[in-house]
């Protein structure tokens, strides 16, 4: 199997983040490593650092990570784990400037080709609805 | 003024003000945010508070870096990793506890611009930072403990007539304008509580 860039989907909502995973699966199938963290691990609405680096870690690969988040806090929570990440893997890792779900199938969908990790980002964050 | 810092009693301090303000910080955000502020760094103040012991017996800078890491992994949204750099970046800058109050501005400065640079903002955009940065300046002119509180108090006054541009706020828009900002109310209340812990010592 050729190694692909691999997603990561970062939500408040741990029902949104499963169900762009889901439709993210119905694209790529298995083809592509992903995997998806939301709540604030009290089962309430908010993001966790350690979920969002247990996350990252657990699809982690040289070829890269893309990482979709969704509003604020989600995104500086994410900043903070990549910058987390041990033995400069967070050199690997990008979070996309794009809608979480439009852009995580988008991403994917790149990846699923084995294009780099800035092609991949550039697909998502180029996307018009 | 300075000496040794009563790392454990600056941390309960912080802990109890944010407790005892929940129901404040959480009217403030549901007005222009999430309302999760108050819950968040109450969370966040306990698990430190709970570190407490093992916190005070490190080097200050380290302690500082661990209060800070502790927040970014306990608070949830972004006021985790927003407070916790200021700590660590703290943390980093003054191995020692600052023996000076000119020693303290530095230190105290290297914490806001982590801050900047984690929230790409500044003062001005209905924040934390409008607190934090005219403290700093306080703290920079060699202000006493008077001046650091009225600069707090100041800098979250001048929030309510503010229009958002960072965070969930910004989405309001003109509807943010004349609320006080909860991040900016969370940091007046902790200024408050360590201006309070100096002035007993």
């Amino acid at each position: 199997m050729t190694d692909t860039v691999s997603i990561v989907i970062v939500s408040h909502s741990a029902d949104v983040a499963k169900g762009a995973a889901d439709m993210v699966r119905q694209m790529v199938g298995d083809e592509v490593r992903v995997a998806f963290c939301g709540g604030n691990g009290e089962g309430g609405l908010g993001t966790d650092v350690a979920a969002i680096l247990a996350a990252i870690e657990s699809v982690y690969t040289p070829k890269g990570v893309a990482v979709l988040v969704d509003l604020g806090g989600a995104e500086t929570n994410s900043e903070m784990a990549i910058e987390m990440l041990a033995d400069g893997r967070g050199d690997n890792v990008r979070i996309c400037n794009a809608p979480i779900v439009e852009g995580a199938v988008m991403a994917a969908t790149e990846a699923a080709g084995g294009a780099a990790l800035p092609v991949v980002c550039a697909t998502a964050e180029d996307f018009q609805a | 003024m300075m000496g040794e810092l009563p790392i454990r009693r600056l941390i309960e301090a912080c802990a109890a003000t944010v407790a005892a303000h929940v129901e404040e910080l959480t009217a403030l955000d549901q007005a222009i945010g999430d309302g999760d502020h108050g819950l968040n760094m109450q969370r966040g103040l306990k698990a430190v508070a709970e570190a407490a012991e093992e916190i005070a017996a490190l080097p200050f800078g380290k302690a500082l870096h661990k209060a800070g890491m502790t927040l970014v992994m306990k608070v949830g949204g972004a006021s985790g990793p927003l407070y916790g750099s200021l700590f660590m970046a703290m943390g980093k800058a003054g191995d020692e506890a600052p023996a000076a109050p000119a020693r303290l501005a530095e230190v105290f400065a290297a914490g806001v611009e982590a801050v900047k640079a984690r929230g790409k903002s500044d003062a001005g955009a209905k924040t934390m930072l409008d607190v934090l940065v005219p403290v700093q300046a306080a703290l920079a002119e060699g202000g006493d403990i008077a001046a650091v509180r009225a600069a707090a108090d100041g800098g979250l006054a001048a929030t309510g007539p503010l229009r958002a541009t960072k965070g969930r706020a910004a989405f309001l828009g003109e509807r943010s304008i004349g609320h006080l900002d909860p991040g900016a109310r969370s940091s007046a209340l902790l200024v408050h509580a360590v201006c309070d812990v100096l002035e007993e010592e």
